[in-house]
């Protein structure tokens, strides 16, 4: 405790900045072990397996042993899941054919295991561009596979999406964030379709000037996308709040109906108001804070109250 | 007009009111007893999302597709799974919207919505058909098609199915034009040549007309044809995406796919 | 890109396999595999061409000081050479360490 500066120690809301032991600074290995009960976790197809990419190599660029994504089986609070994570370090984080395949062979097993009679879940580190431009039709095919799969999952298990950073969740693989039962975010998580640049080099910079981080944030951040319902939980980037909070949403268990089924809601928000324009309304954008830091997040993780939220604004 | 609107056109026999201009709707029938809901994304010149109006698929393109597709699944509800009638999409999309406004509703969700509805009314028994007669490009394609049973385009210059367009891919992967031409001789999954796409294993049909942008009688009979036959088979197939992997042209164009598929699945314990 | 093979005499043992490193912009991935013969065989795979002479005397400065006799496999994307013998001595370290994966972060 003498190694914290006065500043800090007089001040009970940056100690949990200080002790934090920070998910974002681990890669996608440590990311996915680090969630899971101690020394439960097994991975399949890593790196000494050596599947890699068969379509990097003759375009220049070098190939990751394990394509850039893991599939950590373990434990949980004691029950089955399956964490599957994207290293964003590599290739932006984006899915080509091998991890592709790995993610949505992983959830179809997991769905086996469900129809079995062995409950699972499963967790998604999001740490994405979206499908690998350098890959293609079958990197798009490959996402699409993803998200049929996580569909044969989720009505017997829940999926939980976990958005830490730093590069965030962004194209095609944010859909996936969209159909997961629960999503998580860090405070430096960011959940978007299009990322900045692409929007401006498209609709120009006027429509959205990817220089402007203050407007990226105030778009994609977890303030926004907690307010808005696209968000069940914002967590302090601490390993053991992170953990708790996927704890916490795969506690909640299978819902009647999933974000992605609730039309009505979705629809209602597109309407158009008296005045023809389209309305959309956002309450107050201030995110609840725990009552102790290090305990339970930045944001009280009730995940009935994003459907209430949803309904609200 | 796009590709979409001419395409339905020629293929409906009777359009259905659609709550949403861009989002065009028709219950006909095939051929030989065929039941189908046809559905297009077309142009929408007046669309309340400015980013959304050239055949984008946005936030209502999103949920129009969902809600016409569940809509199909409650109809079809109390009949026997392999009485439950097909959804046809036809495929011509430039692209999904791209705005700020679809960034702030949360773009990523209102697709997911079309992406889940599709999914729910292929494991329903519903086959589902994708008709690529255009442009089937990135989140677009995810949306509107890539949930399919089985995938037919047409075999014609203009179709252009991949995870971007040409220049977008230059300028994000940092090559010239040319560069990513002769890549994609070598590295088939970047080629935009239909011909080229169908032998990666998930093309289960292309169709030679004799006029794809004004489509014939007897370009609509063919493509009404290979409908039908691909609902048939659509029947007989499994509901999840396997065939993607199982196809001839996958055995080799996926092995990769495979190999990671096999051993995984040793694995898992 | 470029491949680069390298041999050098290695009498030291290690217990077991070890992974370190992501193929990230300025990182490498190492993959070692312990070995019987008193060799450590090298293979880099690398995206920037044209620098095998750094290669050559990072790798003999390194394996003159570490040599563990097995098999490495190094996949980068531009590390510095600082980078390159930190990730080795770290892979080598691992394959010291008793079987439970930690953070692969420098």
């Amino acid at each position: 405790m003498s190694d914290i500066p006065a500043s800090v120690a007089g001040r009970p809301e940056l100690q949990a900045l200080w002790h934090r032991h920070s998910f974002v600074e681990l890669d996608a290995r440590a990311r996915a072990f680090s969630l899971l009960d101690e020394d439960t976790g097994q991975e399949y197809c890593d790196p000494f397996d050596r599947i890699e990419s068969p379509w990097l190599e003759p375009q220049g660029l070098v190939p990751e042993s394990d394509d850039g994504l893991v599939v950590v089986k373990g434990l949980l609070a004691g029950e089955p899941c399956v964490v599957i994570g994207i290293e964003g370090a590599f290739q932006g984080g984006s899915i080509g054919e091998v991890s592709g395949a790995k993610a949505a062979c992983a959830l179809q097993l997991a769905a086996r295991d469900a129809r079995t009679g062995q409950p699972i879940s499963a967790v998604l580190l999001l740490e994405t561009g979206g499908v690998r431009l350098q890959e293609g039709t079958l990197g798009l095919n490959a996402v699409a596979e993803i998200l049929s799969a996580l569909l044969e999952l989720r009505g017997m298990g829940p999926v939980i999406g976990v958005v830490a950073g730093p590069l965030g969740s962004y194209g095609g693989m944010s859909i996936v964030a969209g159909l997961c039962t629960r999503v998580v975010l860090t405070h430096e998580g960011r959940l978007g379709f299009n990322g900045a640049q692409v929007i401006e080099s498209e609709a120009g910079i006027a429509e959205f000037d990817s220089s402007d981080h203050a407007l990226i944030w105030s778009v994609n951040g977890p303030a926004q996308r907690y307010a808005t319902g696209l968000a069940d939980a914002v967590v302090l980037d601490d390993v053991p709040a992170v953990r708790q909070a996927v704890i916490t949403a795969v506690a909640a268990g299978v819902p009647e109906h999933h974000r992605s089924e609730e039309l009505d809601v979705l629809a209602a928000r597109l309407s158009p108001n008296d005045g023809g324009q389209a309305r959309f309304s956002l309450p107050g954008l201030g995110i609840p804070v725990a009552p102790s830091p290090g305990q339970d997040s930045l944001a009280a993780s009730h995940p009935g109250s994003a459907q209430q939220r949803r309904a609200e604004s | 007009m796009s590709r979409s609107q001419t395409w339905f056109d020629a293929l409906s026999t009777q359009t259905l009111p659609s709550p949403y201009r861009s989002i065009a709707i028709a219950d006909t029938d095939l051929g030989s007893g065929t039941p189908a809901r046809l559905l297009a994304v077309v142009p929408d010149p007046d669309n309340e999302f400015p980013r959304a109006r050239h055949g984008e698929v946005g936030l209502l393109e999103g949920i129009g597709l969902a809600h016409a597709i569940r809509e199909v699944i409650e109809l079809d509800s109390s009949l026997a799974d392999d009485q439950r009638r097909s959804i046809v999409a036809v495929v011509d999309i430039p692209s999904q919207a791209y705005g700020r406004l679809e960034e702030q509703f949360g773009e990523h969700l209102y697709i997911a919505a079309a992406v889940d509805a599709y999914a729910a009314a292929r494991v329903a028994g519903h086959p589902v058909i994708a008709l690529v007669v255009g442009s089937a490009i990135s989140g677009g394609f995810l949306a509107h098609g890539l949930q399919a049973s089985q995938i037919l385009a047409l075999d014609d210059d203009k179709i252009e199915i991949q995870a971007i367009h040409k220049p977008a891919a230059a300028r994000i992967t940092l090559r010239t034009i040319a560069e990513l031409d002769e890549l994609a001789k070598i590295v088939t999954p970047l080629s935009f040549d239909v011909r080229e796409w169908a032998t990666l294993g998930y093309c289960d049909g292309l169709l030679k007309v004799s006029n794809p942008d004004q489509p014939t009688g007897a370009d609509v009979s063919l493509a009404s044809g290979a409908l039908r036959d691909a609902v048939a088979r659509a029947r007989l197939g499994q509901r999840d995406l396997t065939n993607r992997l199982q196809s001839a042209q996958a055995q080799h164009a996926r092995r990769a796919s495979l190999q990671a598929r096999r051993r995984l699945t040793e694995q898992w314990a | 890109m470029q491949t680069l093979n390298l041999e050098y005499h290695a009498a030291d043992r290690a217990a077991r396999r070890a992974h370190v490193g992501v193929v990230g912009s300025g990182d490498l991935e190492i993959l070692f595999e312990p070995g019987t013969d008193p060799t450590a065989s090298v293979r880099v795979r690398t995206t920037v061409d044209g620098f095998d002479v750094v290669w050559r005397r990072v790798l003999d400065a390194f394996f003159a000081h570490h040599p563990v006799a097995g098999r490495y496999e190094l996949n980068d994307f531009g590390a510095t050479p600082g980078i390159v013998s930190l990730r080795l001595l770290q892979v080598q370290e691992t394959s010291r360490k008793p079987a439970h994966p930690e953070s692969n972060r420098i």
